[in-house]
């Protein structure tokens, strides 16, 4: 049950990563929000249930629901984070920034 | 009655997870608080014109599933063109639009958030039947509005 809990956790870690490097990566500021906005739609999930796991480890009523409680976190991510990247986005073209187009320099 | 019904039982489960007591005290304490929230507030959850429904629950349980792996698909195209050397060359991000047949509201937010959460395609606005979507690459946008439009209305639509 750990061994799974840190495997999930350190695929969760991964894509953490690979969000932090889209962010520097990546050419203006939309497909930015790609890799800020998303990867943690994955990698948190993951990290979550992997810590949910983990908690799990001596077995008893309450610990049933501290983890069902750290569940309802990754709940709540999975309604929050599209809506604040939707928000961002829609902002931003609304301001009037121009998205980066293939062929052009990055930002 | 059966929309404030279903909100109360959902924030009667919601809050016994939270609290995690079961003496008399908090377990009426609760049931109060669910029963105002629920009486006053359930439009928010569920409209009377549309009234939750079993096998509305049930599409949605059989649509989570397909959503999250779509999650894990994405997820991993998104890694690979993060970690290419020539990452430029591989994206061609672009604004698009499409008209969605989907009619209740509840569909369209869930549409709009199972877009934005598949990386690779960001819902910038719905306006009516019209998505507007920024996507990440070209095989992203060609996705949509496609199956997961079908499975959305699936599991919503009635």
């Amino acid at each position: 049950m750990t061994l799974v809990a840190m495997l999930l956790i350190l695929a969760g870690l991964f894509f953490f990563a690979i969000g932090v490097l889209g962010i520097l990566r990546f050419p203006d500021f939309y497909s930015r929000l790609h890799a800020a906005g998303k990867s943690d739609s994955l990698a948190s999930v993951l990290v979550i249930v992997g810590v949910a796991l983990y908690n799990l480890h001596d077995f008893s009523f309450a610990n049933v629901l501290v983890s069902l409680k750290i569940l309802l976190i990754a709940v709540f991510i999975y309604v929050a984070s599209p809506t604040a990247t939707h928000a961002l986005t829609r902002t931003a073209l609304v301001l009037g920034i121009e998205p980066w187009e293939k062929g052009k320099k990055r930002r | 009655m059966k929309a404030k019904l279903v909100t109360f039982v959902i924030l009667l489960i919601f809050w016994i997870i939270m609290s995690g007591m079961f003496d008399g005290f908090h377990l009426t304490l609760g049931v109060l608080c669910c029963l105002l929230v629920a009486f006053f507030s359930n439009h928010l959850l569920f409209t009377e014109a549309h009234p939750p429904s079993l096998r509305g629950c049930l599409g949605f349980v059989v649509y989570l599933p397909y959503l999250f792996w779509q999650i894990i698909i994405a997820n991993i195209q998104v890694a690979f063109i993060v970690l290419h050397p020539r990452m430029l060359d591989k994206i061609d991000p672009h604004l698009f639009r499409f008209d969605t047949v989907l009619k209740r509201p509840l569909s369209k937010v869930a549409l709009a958030q199972s877009i934005t959460l598949t990386p690779g395609t960001i819902t910038v606005d719905v306006h009516d039947e019209q998505f507007t979507v920024y996507a990440l690459t070209k095989d992203a946008a060609d996705a949509l509005p496609g199956e997961m439009e079908q499975r959305v209305a699936r599991a919503l639509e009635r």
